[in-house]
């Protein structure tokens, strides 16, 4: 059977699915203001706390 | 009270005069969207905080990361509900409206190109899983004289038949891909997601997605559900529909997975 979960009006949206989407996906326009720290842009930055906070996805997964 | 210190966040462009929904729609932070007209084309934008943005908790929060992409992903299929819409990635932020025009207008002819592309379609994710391996059969009684022996069978035989698992998921995924592909007006693959994140065990051998015209949605769902009939090797998760994210950066179709 195959597992069909919908995108649209509905949070169930699965976190890692909107992220390939939204980090990866879009048009990709240098906005005027860069978020960064340390030269390390909000993107990058938000990946790496993404793959080290494998935990605290799962529990915010399972919560919903 | 330190002053705040604004800038605009760009969610998406569209040319429809329609583009939002009557009343407010909130963006991230709550703050209203607006539209901003130029040459045509509408920015979907809203006024953020830079100061909230750019603090070091929130660039290492994973819950202001989802708040944000959900924030930003509700604005976008608001609108996109109501007309063609080129998403635009996650933190696309300037310093004034101005800024924002002045980019709508350098790349008008970029951005109608991408509208184009994306009319009258949307956005289909499909993930496939390897299914779990049949258990090997056990070795015939009295085929065997020693414990150790029919251990390193066992095991043997345990490990061939993973592998052959994976290399059939692999097969079935490449099919599943070469067939949604045809249906598609294009199609883009991710990588993988690793097993911690999708809450499976089982490995994913094919994270896909697909742009399908409007008028074959329904073929495609049902290619999808016989697909999962026709091979035994895959388990297949649909998502859809999406904005579509995957099919407005000039990336290249993805041909295997």
């Amino acid at each position: 059977m195959t597992e069909r979960s919908p995108a649209i009006g509905d949070q169930r949206v699965a976190l890692v699915d909107l992220l390939d989407r939204v980090l990866a996906g879009g048009v990709v326009i240098a906005g005027e203001v860069t978020l960064s720290i340390a030269e390390v842009d909000l993107v990058t930055v938000s990946l790496r706390a993404l793959v080290t906070s494998v935990s605290a996805l799962m529990e915010n997964q399972d919560d919903r | 009270m330190a002053a705040e210190h604004h800038c605009v966040w760009l969610y998406a462009v569209t040319d429809d005069v329609g583009a939002l929904p009557a009343g407010e729609l909130a963006g991230i932070g709550a703050r209203e969207v607006r539209a901003l007209w130029v040459a045509g084309l509408a920015a979907i934008v809203s006024d953020v905080d830079l100061d909230e943005v750019t603090l070091r908790r929130n660039l290492e929060d994973l819950d202001w990361l989802e708040s944000t992409a959900r924030a930003h992903h509700a604005v976008i299929e608001a609108v996109g509900a109501r007309c063609p819409v080129v998403p635009m990635r996650l933190a696309t932020v300037y310093s004034c409206d101005a800024g924002v025009l002045t980019m709508l207008q350098d790349r008008a002819a970029d951005l109608r190109d991408a509208l184009s592309g994306v009319a009258a379609c949307s956005e289909w994710g499909v993930k496939a899983f390897a299914a779990a391996p049949a258990d090997p059969d056990p070795p015939e009684e009295g085929a065997v004289s020693r414990p150790g022996t029919a251990y390193l069978q066992r095991r043997r035989a345990q490990l061939s038949s993973h592998t052959h698992a994976r290399h059939e998921a692999m097969a079935g995924a490449r099919a599943v891909h070469a067939e949604l592909s045809r249906l598609s007006v294009s199609a883009r693959l991710y990588p993988p997601q690793a097993p911690g994140l999708t809450g499976q065990t089982a490995p994913m051998v094919l994270n896909a997605a697909y742009l399908v015209a409007d008028e074959r949605v329904d073929e495609f769902a049902a290619t999808v559900n016989d697909l999962t009939g026709r091979h035994r090797s895959v388990r297949l998760g649909l998502t859809g529909p999406w904005p579509a994210y995957s099919f407005v950066g000039g990336h290249d179709r993805g041909d295997r997975p």
